[in-house]
């Protein structure tokens, strides 16, 4: 095989056959690249977070480093390299150094199989979406080996939470996504959004397929109104209390890669991937760039959320998980299977929001009509409540 | 002893607000305009060495000694705000004004502790001769703690000039 034929597209996709020495350098090339990409982002990201917290409470965000405050990154890693490294002396020390390392790494490697163009991915995996579930999986022993590790009280609850919380709604999240995967009948990602592409997104076909799965990517990525394993209000910092300078870099980057990854894979399974409007077909750098759009936009909206919602109680958090999505995700496959058997899929994805809604109308308009208003609050004058 | 015991009336929800959605819709719609808002130029903070504070009239920064129109030192090293000064920040050596100056006495040493002022004020109020005023400046810092205590050539830097129509010296 020539270099130029190498070089071209369709390698980005998967190894040939019989890789070659270049095949080897490319591939490990193109790895490089994309995974910094990932790293340098999940720090732009955290720019970014704090930019839209501080415009959402009227504030500036840091805007002093470099044009509009986009160096902060570069800042803030220097303050991590040159923090000391303190290995407190009641740690168990292999697990202790080990536990940022295992949360960062299948972070990474989740992406290696999300396709960010048309048909190119890092790794042509035929069972994607299998493995995103399977390594993303792995996070959780990060979390709570750095809970356990860290020998303090608030570490251990908020990884011993985190992994309740994970292992609940990463239920959740697998039984969400066979909606989609039925109605493709493929677990290929690349797949996946050729459905899309020619069908329409799947928010359309999956609405609450969709709902549920960002809600489970939410908890899965401890972002708020789900970040109970480092509520910072009841443990301090959670599983990273004891951690500082890079150690602490790495969880805090994790999250963010975490982040970038489920809203990648969000739009892949519900957005349409890299296809829009057939504007993929000008290219394969059109087609990153549209998933780059839409991977941004859903991260905003992780932002969004965050500086918009409190925190749930634990018991709150579990009820949530299941005593309502367990089962709408349950009915969401039941229903999508019948859709798939008797060929009105489109249909029958709609019947459980639909009467979700519905249900939810109702009751909220029989408690209006019933609610005598509220005793403790009817007593002072309209005007003067607030 | 009798135990009294307050009844809290605890508020139901009501089923919309049960639903969760509705209030996180509304909730989002409060943030989002926000963010349009800050980022269109509505924002509560100030980009502060750009952007300044108007400071009011009666505002009591750091204290200053002033001179008046004819550029003589008004203050006549009376002492009496060194006595007043509560967390004595304040020490003056009086001496004698050089230059044929109608003003007969004048500080020969006149330090002020900004490490130890409390911006009361009594210092001005204090003053028979108004030499000595509450300043509009708040940005006091230095490397060293010697750079804090204002010396005299520092505090009528500060003070500058203030017009005094009565002119007392001038009549002398």
């Amino acid at each position: 095989m020539s270099p130029l034929t190498t070089l071209s597209v369709p390698v980005l996709a998967g190894m040939p056959a019989s890789p070659g020495f270049l095949d080897v350098v490319l591939k490990i090339v193109q790895v490089l690249v994309v995974e910094h990409a990932i790293v340098i982002l999940g720090a732009l990201l955290v720019w970014g977070e704090r930019r839209v917290a501080a415009l959402i409470q009227d504030r500036v965000g840091p805007n002093r480093v470099g044009p509009a405050g986009l160096l902060q990154p570069i800042a803030d890693l220097l303050k991590f390299i040159f923090k000391e490294d303190v290995i407190p002396g009641h740690v168990n020390k292999v697990m202790y150094v080990l536990a940022p390392g295992i949360i960062l790494v299948p972070a990474l490697t989740t992406f290696a199989v999300i396709p960010f163009g048309p048909g190119i991915s890092l790794a042509d995996v035929n069972v994607g979406i299998l493995f995103i579930l399977a390594i993303a999986s792995l996070g959780v022993y990060g979390i709570t080996l750095g809970g356990w590790a860290s020998n303090s009280k608030y570490a251990l609850l908020g990884g011993v939470r985190s992994s309740a919380q994970m292992i609940s709604y990463e239920v959740v999240l697998g039984i969400s996504a066979v909606g989609v995967l039925l109605t493709v009948g493929s677990l290929h990602l690349n797949e996946i959004v050729q459905w899309q592409a020619s069908h329409g997104w799947f928010l359309w076909h999956q609405p609450l397929a969709f709902l549920l799965f960002l809600t489970a990517s939410y908890a899965e990525t401890n972002r708020l109104p789900f970040d109970l394993p480092e509520a910072e209000t009841e443990l301090v910092a959670g599983y990273h209390t004891e951690y500082s300078s890079m150690k602490f870099a790495l969880f805090f980057l994790a999250e963010y890669i975490n982040m970038i990854v489920s809203s990648s894979l969000v739009t892949t399974m519900f957005l349409g991937g890299w296809s829009l409007f057939g504007l993929e077909r000008l290219g394969w750098v059109v087609g990153i760039l549209i998933f780059v759009a839409k991977t941004l936009v859903l991260l905003f909206v992780y932002l969004w959320i965050r500086w918009t919602l409190p925190r749930f109680r634990y018991d709150q958090l579990m009820n949530i998980c299941w005593k309502w999505f367990f089962p709408l995700a349950l009915g969401n496959v039941l229903l999508t299977a019948a859709g798939e058997a008797f060929r009105v899929p489109f249909l029958t994805a709609w019947v459980l929001p639909v009467l979700l809604l519905a249900t939810g109308w109702l009751a909220a308009r029989i408690s209006w009509q019933r609610d005598p208003g509220t005793p403790a609050l009817a007593t002072v004058p309209a005007g003067e409540a607030r | 002893m009798t135990v009294t015991v307050k009844q809290i009336v605890r508020v139901k929800s009501t089923h919309k607000e049960r639903l969760y959605f509705p209030s996180i819709l509304s909730g989002m719609a409060i943030t989002i305009r926000h963010f349009f808002q800050a980022l269109g130029g509505r924002r509560v903070t100030m980009e502060y060495p750009e952007e300044r504070w108007e400071v009011k009239d009666n505002y009591r920064g750091a204290p200053v000694l002033v001179k008046d129109d004819e550029g003589r030192p008004k203050c006549v090293a009376c002492s009496l705000c060194e006595y007043v000064c509560p967390p004595k920040a304040i020490y003056i050596v009086p001496g004698e004004l050089e230059g044929g100056n109608t003003v007969e006495r004048g500080p020969e040493v006149f330090n002020i502790n900004m490490l130890r002022c409390i911006f009361c004020g009594l210092c001005e109020e204090a003053c028979p001769e108004e030499a000595i005023f509450m300043s509009k400046e708040f940005e006091l810092w230095g490397e060293k703690r010697s750079e804090l205590v204002h010396d005299k050539e520092t505090l009528y830097a500060l003070g500058g000039v203030r017009p005094d129509p009565i002119k007392k010296w001038s009549h002398k």
